[in-house]
Parts: C-alpha cells; sequence; structure tokens
C-alpha cells in the first residue's frame, strides 16, 4: 500500500511538471489575485491584513485542489479502480493536493509580504499556521471535488459545497493567527489548535470512510 | 449477515407498520392543539425585556428539535442506504432530511421575529444565528447537489456520501462556533434560559406538549413525502422492486 500510495503521488507530481501551463496558471491566479487585493486595499493594518490572508487562501485552495479529482478524466477512474485500494488512491490525492497547497500559500504568504507589508509579530508561528491551513483546506475541498467529480459537475458545486463547511475551519484560523500577529495574551488557545487538529483527522477519517462508496459504480 | 438483514428488516417493518397507523397523528394534534391555544393564553413568568416574548418559547425551540430530530433519521438512513443499496432507503434519506430543511427554515423566521422584538433588530451576528445560517447553506447545497443529477443511484449514494459528510462536520462545528463569538442567545453568557423556567409549572406544561407535538408533526409530513413517493418509485420501477421485495424475504 506504501508502495503505490508513492507511485500514486509521483505521478501526480510527474503530471503536474509535464504539463506545466497548469502549475503556472494557478500561480498566476494566486499573484493576480494578490495583486487585485493590494490595488483596493494598498497596505491594510493587522486585523485585514489576516482577513485578507485567509480569503486568498480560500479561493486559492478552490482553484488549486480543484484539479486533483476534475481534471482526471471519469473513464480513468475505471482504471485506477482495478490497480488500487480507494483508500489509498483517496490519501495519495489528499497528499498531492496538500502539498500544492503548501506551495501555493507560501507564494501568496511572499507576495502579501511584498505587496501588502509584513504586519507580523512572529513571522515563523504564523507561516506553521498558514501550512497547517492548507492542509485542512486542501484535505476537505479533495473530497468535495470527489464528489463534485463523482456527479460529473465543474468547481462551483465544489464552492458551493465547501464554503459553508469551511467558514469555521477559517475563523479557527485566523483567531490562531493573531497571536502571530500582536503579542496579546489570548486563553484557549492551545484548546483552538487542538481543535482544528482533531477537526483534519475527522475530516480525513470521514474521508477514509466515506471514499470508497464513492468510487464504486 | 442473515441475522443483520433480518433484525434491520424487523425495525422497518415495525417503522412502515407505524406509518400507517392513526394514533400518533391524534396524539400530534391533541399536543399541538393544547400547545398552541395554552401558548396564547396560560400564564408565563414576567421577565424584563422579554415580556410576552417569552411565549416564542412554545414555537421557536420545537422547531429547532424537530430539525435536529429529522436530521439524525435523514443520516441513519443515508448509512442504512450505503449499507443495502436499496432506493427505499434514499427515499426516506431524502425526504426526513428536504422536511428537516423546511422545519430550519421555520425556526429561522420564528427567531429572526424574537429577535426583532427583543435584541432591537432580526439580524445580530449572533452565533446560533450564524451556526444556523451556516447549517442551512449546507442543506441547502445538499438540494443542489442532488437535484444536479438525473440517475437515480449515482444521486442517491452521492447524496448519502454528501449527507454523512456534512452532518458529522455540522455538529462539532456548530459546538466550536459558540466559543468564538460572544452571544446574547438565551442559554449563553449569563442570559437565561431553560433551566431557570424549568422550576415554572405553567410554562413546563406546554413546553414539553409542544415538543411532541411540533417532532411528531415533522414525522407526519416526512412520513407523507415519504409514502407519495414511495408509490412514484413503486410504479417507475416495478420489475426492480419486485426484485428488491423477494430478495428480502429470502
Amino acid at each position: 500500500m506504501a508502495n503505490n500510495l508513492l507511485i500514486l503521488v509521483r505521478k501526480d507530481m510527474l503530471m503536474e511538471w509535464r504539463q506545466k501551463h497548469t502549475l503556472y496558471g494557478v500561480g498566476l491566479y494566486v499573484a493576480s489575485t494578490v495583486f487585485a487585493i493590494y490595488m483596493m486595499s494598498g497596505q491594510p493594518e493587522a486585523k485585514q491584513w489576516n482577513a485578507l490572508f485567509w480569503l486568498t487562501q480560500l479561493f486559492v485552495a478552490v482553484n488549486a485542489v480543484a484539479k486533483s479529482f476534475l481534471q482526471e478524466h471519469p473513464n480513468r477512474f475505471r482504471y485506477y479502480f482495478t490497480l488500487v485500494k480507494p483508500t489509498t488512491f483517496l490519501i495519495a490525492k489528499m497528499i498531492y493536493s496538500s502539498s500544492l497547497m503548501l506551495v501555493m500559500s507560501l507564494i501568496s504568504l511572499l507576495l502579501y509580504s511584498i505587496l501588502l507589508g509584513w504586519p507580523l509579530e512572529q513571522g515563523g508561528l504564523f507561516v506553521l499556521i498558514s501550512l497547517v491551513g492548507s492542509v485542512s483546506l486542501s484535505a476537505v475541498f479533495t473530497f468535495l471535488s470527489a464528489i463534485a467529480a463523482r456527479a460529473q459537475q465543474n468547481s462551483a458545486l465544489m464552492a458551493i459545497l465547501g464554503f459553508p463547511l469551511v467558514t469555521p475551519v477559517l475563523m479557527i484560523l485566523s483567531n490562531l493567527s493573531l497571536k502571530a500577529i500582536s503579542p496579546v495574551y489570548q486563553p484557549g488557545w492551545w484548546v483552538l489548535a487542538i481543535v482544528l487538529v482533531a477537526l483534519d483527522l475527522l475530516v480525513i477519517i470521514l474521508g477514509i470512510v466515506l471514499f470508497p462508496f464513492l468510487w464504486q459504480e | 449477515m442473515a441475522g443483520d438483514s433480518s433484525r434491520s428488516n424487523g425495525l422497518q417493518g415495525f417503522i412502515d407498520t407505524q406509518m400507517r397507523l392513526w394514533w400518533w397523528k391524534a396524539l400530534c394534534v391533541a399536543c399541538l392543539a393544547f400547545a398552541t391555544i395554552g401558548g396564547m393564553l396560560l400564564p408565563v413568568p414576567r421577565l424584563n425585556i422579554l415580556n410576552e416574548t417569552i411565549r416564542n418559547l412554545y414555537y421557536h425551540v420545537p422547531m429547532w428539535i424537530t430539525m435536529m430530530m429529522l436530521y439524525m433519521a435523514g443520516f441513519a438512513y443515508s448509512i442504512k442506504y450505503l449499507r443495502t443499496g436499496k432506493l427505499k432507503d434514499d427515499i426516506f434519506a431524502y425526504q426526513l432530511t428536504a422536511t428537516g430543511i423546511a422545519f430550519s427554515v421555520f425556526g429561522m423566521i420564528t427567531g429572526m421575529e424574537w429577535a426583532k422584538y427583543t435584541w432591537g433588530e432580526a439580524w445580530s451576528n449572533d452565533p446560533k444565528q450564524l451556526g444556523t445560517a451556516l447549517s442551512m447553506l449546507i442543506y441547502f447545497a445538499y438540494l443542489v447537489l442532488r437535484n444536479g443529477m438525473k440517475d437515480e443511484e449515482k444521486r442517491a449514494k452521492i447524496s448519502a456520501v454528501y449527507n454523512i459528510f456534512a452532518f458529522a462536520l455540522l455538529i462539532p462545528l456548530i459546538w466550536i462556533l459558540p466559543r468564538m463569538v460572544d452571544s446574547l442567545h438565551p442559554g449563553n453568557g449569563g442570559n437565561p434560559a431553560f433551566k431557570s423556567y424549568d422550576r415554572d409549572f405553567s410554562m413546563t406544561i406546554v413546553l414539553y406538549p409542544a415538543f411532541i407535538g411540533w417532532i411528531l408533526m415533522g414525522f407526519w409530513i416526512a412520513s407523507i413525502c415519504i409514502r407519495t413517493n414511495m408509490v412514484r418509485y413503486k410504479q417507475e420501477n416495478r420489475y426492480q422492486y419486485d426484485i428488491e421485495k423477494n430478495n428480502a424475504h429470502a
């Protein structure tokens, strides 16, 4: 299983590398989103900066992670079906989309620091939170893109299904990252962090339990 | 495996029989008649700010409880559908959830009406309102997802998967959200709620019949929707239905 997992992740990475235009497309999407925000807001104060950053992450996640299932041809699923277990396939897709999202969140963080300023007190902590955040966003959206792909719909459906589900996750993330912005004492920060990790685990477990049913025809 | 399926048939058989009987419908009408008339006329405690709006408790809270019951039943049937693969279970899951969505709209309207008089405005970004708005969006998305598909088997399977995913995430999210925003809602942040009225016999005597009545009303509506859709399903899939029925008896 571990071997199959590695092969699947490697296959996705390789496809990404060979079709560079989609990768650059997502990168350009990030850049133009951040630029549009910069044109409208200039250099906002720390709290707005935080909110705008997480909104950007949400939109980038929808666009970057949608590719994980929606870019595959429906008939190719039948081929994968004969090769690997559904759980392996889902986990491979989750690993692939989280690593894509990690790269994209680092890029958007870099662009934010250039264009919108760097109002952070604890930069390292913020980077860590944004990395955890991109994993949680991509876990939810990977599963939803599987649903959208099976329903033969586009990524708009994924956004409709996903936005209400991830709103609380985004609120947790932005509250967590307030600590990195100003060194104010925040009671219950660790509880919130544990809740976020527990929520991620719940999403992954639900995905593993439910994906085999999506997979069957 | 055989024991398992016969046990679920037993419970399902019981539900199928009870759906057609009248006793719980009579109970529902009696409870609702008492709760509606008594809710308007019986004495209530005199409290500042709340005043007579406290009577909204009889109409607003039962909506949420009924909604949760219907969602839970829909969730259970979605799991059952994934286990059995019978379209009958999908009809149950969908109709129960759809009735739950209707009750969430009623609950939202009664809550906003009350908030307008008590909090001063219908919408005040209260975490309870936010959580409710989110859950409404989640279930409206369920409707969009479901009605976008034509193939029955596929629609049943995918909507069951989404229903389970959404319901299992919804519960912790609704529990987390109120911890992040301050609430005005009764029962939060020192505002009085149920517990303080429990000692008041005149409210208890109306509240519990209201709960029972509205829950039964919710399931009554759902059972009518289920039965009409079952008739349609049987007519359209005569052959497949016979096979499923024979398999169940075998």
